[in-house]
């Protein structure tokens, strides 16, 4: 066994009834590195990140960590050896203070007690190595979720024998924290750990990692030294196709200012001060923004979870001084929710009884709905969004999360409705199944529906839509269309406000 | 003692609010009836409600893991039936004491072990534990046994006396005992704390590598080793067993639990909440004695009412603690402390 190895694995194998999720799998860690574990959805990541730390047994394969065998058969034995994980939902109790969350388990003991002195002081200690200063005697839930994956991880780091797992750890986070992220795993990289690191975002591997293992189709494509692998080949790599960007350009903008929706002065004390905005027939429009800039909130406004405390609604000529989600579903509106898991979608049911409940819900609880024509219209939806799956009777929780979110959509989509608002579609799926929704939401657009796009990422909101309202601090600061649409314009805007940028976007603040 | 404070802000709030309500329960109670206020009167609120002081706090162990106890009112009655039997049949006090304690064990282990082992929800095994335990009392007799061990009967009947002449039992030093021992579980051991991670996030607390299992089945055996000593503090004060003793018991239970400020759906409460809650219930149940025309299902009536009024406090807490804890609109406000701190 060569040295410098932190962790190494051969052959891992591992079926799942009718998929082989793995098969013959190999990966390494070296010490003080940053590896990035990448693929697409059902690529097989998850699956080798849960073999590797005893979610699941595997069927096959070898592990070994500094040198030793191990085989963990549960999350407890992995960490006991000091391989943990942190997951992209924090999977931590929020209703323990930080400090317990931190020592959880392995807390310090005098005569046979929990020191809790030594818990506070040594979490305190914990957390300032990863410049994080915060009181780690309130409850977590105090806290927001960057900050409680700083938690986790400290946690992890702490428990782990040179080895520390991240999976997706930035996919809530904004950009400032993001950066911060990265300066710790950078540190932690300096004092000689291994850093396995899963995540969509194709920058984020360029800025901080060392080396790339690529998945597909739960098989090995290669490992690369990250500076020797273009993103161009890495994308193909992943997708297994060549990559051209150019499959979802847009359609001439030839946009007929034919009004759906427009809000004027909406607004919610704490939430979003007073916006104006249109969308109209077959256009989409994006918000864009920081997270926190008011982008969902705006969202929650025009679909009525929250509720607007100024402003007017006007849809199709009706004006609403106050929205409701049933009101706002009777006028043709839908809304998928920036957080798959609240967004309704039910994970013990199938895809078929999914994609029913919208529609069931449209039609009123006492029309029956055969289950035949249930499937029909199931199996159309898979068809048209190439949701992959044995078929219709698959439970949604067994889906990646790019098809899950693809099942949300079509929910949607089988009650027509006439405007579609999507809260970070994209977030969290892989790069093949971004850009298929993206193409989803020009066709739909070319149909004549409009939507309302929201996005962390500027590139894919360029590309995709008609017009882009660019919000900072929870007020709107602008508008861009056509050639101005640019992510430097946007950009700028979102950094200067409204007043480093001029004529173009004549509704400014 | 510093440390036993508890930190989540909810709790201090239903608790203090449970306290608020005691003194202003006793104060009423002492305004409008001569002899309320006397030490006694407040020492028998103890000596009186002894046993579910400690069923309570069993349960509340159980309700702060995620769960949930219906078998202890059953088991109470149980224990009284076996004490009395083995009485019956000149076992000594001893042998009865152990042979109670051994029981509840037993019952509260195995009940621990079908909810974990089969995962099967607390309320329906509880619920066959209770007609079980109700069960076999009537097997061993649908009369009721009077108890005459002489240990039994001394015990019951030692005064300790706190100040002058006011007395308090021996049940009551081992539910003062049990509250302060189960406090310093719940806050100084590994056991203590895996029941509030369970109770928070049983999915979190076993990646976070808790023994989830070991936790259920101790947690269970908890709450059965309290209502066997509830069961030997009940007999001990009634000097009785009977198959129809504390029908219904472990609703007071549950309710003294949520009076006292533990959440129904786990994860909060601070172990001293119970045995307030207890002592609310039994001011009223005083009040009402001292009243003298009114019947006592008024203290159903007034319990009854507490309740929706501890459910909503609950509740408005919880509503504002996940309002406050929406992630995006928090993270960005100048104000909040949700910033990493050195951005």
């Amino acid at each position: 066994m060569e040295t410098g190895y932190i962790l190494k694995a051969r052959g891992i194998t591992k079926s799942f009834p009718g998929v082989k999720a793995l098969a013959d799998v190999d990966f390494s860690l070296r010490k003080g590195e940053i590896h990035a574990l990448m693929g697409e959805n059902g690529a097989g990541k998850s699956t080798l990140i849960k073999a590797l730390t005893g979610v699941f047994p595997k069927d096959a394969g070898q592990i070994w960590l500094n040198g030793a065998e191990i085989s963990p058969r549960t999350p407890l034995e992995a960490q006991q050896i000091g391989i943990s994980t942190v997951y992209q939902e924090v999977n931590l109790c929020d209703n323990l203070t930080v400090a317990e969350n931190i020592f959880s388990g392995r807390y310090p003991r005098k005569f046979g007690l929990i020191d809790w002195d030594k818990v506070y002081r040594r979490s305190e200690e914990m957390l300032a190595a990863l410049e994080l200063r915060i009181d780690v005697r309130q409850p977590l839930s105090h806290y927001s979720v960057a900050v409680q994956q700083m938690v986790a991880i400290a946690r992890a780091v702490d428990i782990s024998n040179g080895i520390l797992i991240l999976d997706e750890p930035t996919s809530s986070l904004d950009a400032n924290e993001v950066k911060q992220l990265f300066n710790v795993m950078r540190k932690l990289k300096d004092k000689g750990m291994g850093i396995v690191f899963v995540t969509h975002f194709l920058d984020q591997v360029y800025e901080v990692t060392d080396r790339i293992t690529v998945l597909r189709n739960g098989s090995l494509i290669g490992e690369y030294a990250t500076k020797d692998l273009p993103k161009t080949e890495l994308v193909s790599r992943m997708i297994g196709r060549e990559w051209t960007e150019s499959q979802e350009s847009k359609t001439a903008a030839d946009t007929v200012d034919d009004v759906f929706l427009q809000a004027s002065g909406l607004g919610k004390k704490g939430s979003v001060e007073r916006i104006d905005l249109t969308v109209n027939k077959g256009e989409v429009l994006g918000l864009a923004g920081l997270l926190g800039s008011g982008r969902t909130e705006t969202a929650k406004l025009l679909f009525g979870i929250d509720k607007a405390d100024s402003g007017v609604l006007t849809i199709g000529g009706e004006e609403f001084a106050l929205m409701n989600p049933k009101k706002a579903i009777t006028k043709g509106i839908g809304f998928t929710p920036e957080d798959r898991k609240v967004a309704g979608i039910v994970g013990e049911l199938t895809i078929r009884e999914n994609i029913a409940l919208a529609l069931q819900a449209q039609r009123g609880l006492f029309s029956f709905i055969s289950v035949r024509k249930q499937k029909e219209i199931a199996q159309k939806y898979i068809e048209m969004l190439q949701i992959k799956t044995p078929g219709t009777e698959q439970k949604v929780e067994n889906l990646s999360g790019g098809n899950q979110q693809k099942v949300i959509l079509a929910r949607w989509l089988a009650t027509r409705p006439k405007l579609l608002i999507l809260d970070e579609p994209t977030r969290g799926i892989d790069v093949g199944s971004k850009s298929e929704i993206r193409r989803l939401i020009r066709e739909l657009a070319a149909d004549g529906m409009s939507i309302v796009f929201i996005s962390a990422e500027l590139e894919e909101m360029v590309q995709c839509c008609d017009r882009i309202i660019v919000l900072r601090d929870r007020m709107k600061i602008g508008e861009v269309r056509g050639a101005d649409m640019e992510e430097n314009n946007i950009m700028r805007l979102i950094a200067e406000g409204a007043n480093g940028y001029g004529e173009s976007n004549g509704l400014g603040a | 003692m510093n440390r036993l404070t508890p930190r989540i802000s909810h709790n201090n709030i239903v608790i203090l609010a449970t306290l608020l309500l005691l003194i202003v329960l006793y104060g009423a109670g002492s305004v409008q009836y001569t002899g309320f206020f006397s030490l006694q009167v407040f020492l028998n609120l103890f000596i009186d409600n002894a046993y579910l002081i400690i069923v309570a706090t069993g349960m509340a162990f159980v309700i702060i893991s995620g769960g949930i106890d219906l078998s202890v009112a059953s088991l109470v009655a149980l224990v009284s039936m076996v004490s009395g039997d083995l009485f019956a049949h000149g076992a000594n006090a001893g042998t009865v004491v152990a042979a109670s304690l051994a029981l509840g064990i037993a019952f509260g282990a195995g009940q621990g072990y079908l909810i974990y082992r089969f995962q099967l929800h607390p309320w329906i095994v509880t619920l066959a534990g209770m007609f079980l335990a109700r069960g076999i009392s009537f097997l061993i007799s649908s009369e009721s046994i009077v108890i005459t061990n002489e240990t039994y009967v001394k015990l019951s009947q030692h005064k300790i006396h706190v100040w002058g002449q006011n007395f308090v039992s021996v049940s009551v030093l081992i539910a003062l005992a049990v509250v302060i021992a189960v406090l310093l579980v719940a806050k100084f051991t590994f056991f203590g704390r895996a029941v509030y991670a369970m109770g928070g996030n049983e999915k979190s607390a076993a990646l976070m590598g808790l023994p989830i299992a070991r936790t259920t089945v101790l947690v269970y055996t908890l709450s059965g080793f309290c209502s066997a000593l509830g069961g030997i503090v009940f007999t001990l004060y009634t000097l009785s067993g009977y198959s129809l003793h504390l029908m219904g018991m472990e609703m007071e239970a549950i309710a003294a639990c949520v009076i006292g400020g533990i959440l129904l759906t786990g994860g909060f409460g601070y172990l001293i909440g119970p045995m307030l809650g207890v002592l609310c219930t039994g001011i009223i149940q005083t009040i009402i004695m001292f009243q003298g025309t009114l019947s006592s299902w008024w203290t159903k009536i007034a319990i009854g009412l507490l309740l929706f009024l501890f459910m909503a406090l609950q509740r408005v807490i919880v509503m504002r603690k996940e309002k406050s804890r929406n992630p995006v609109s928090s993270m960005n406000s100048p104000n909040s402390e949700n910033k990493i701190v050195n951005l």
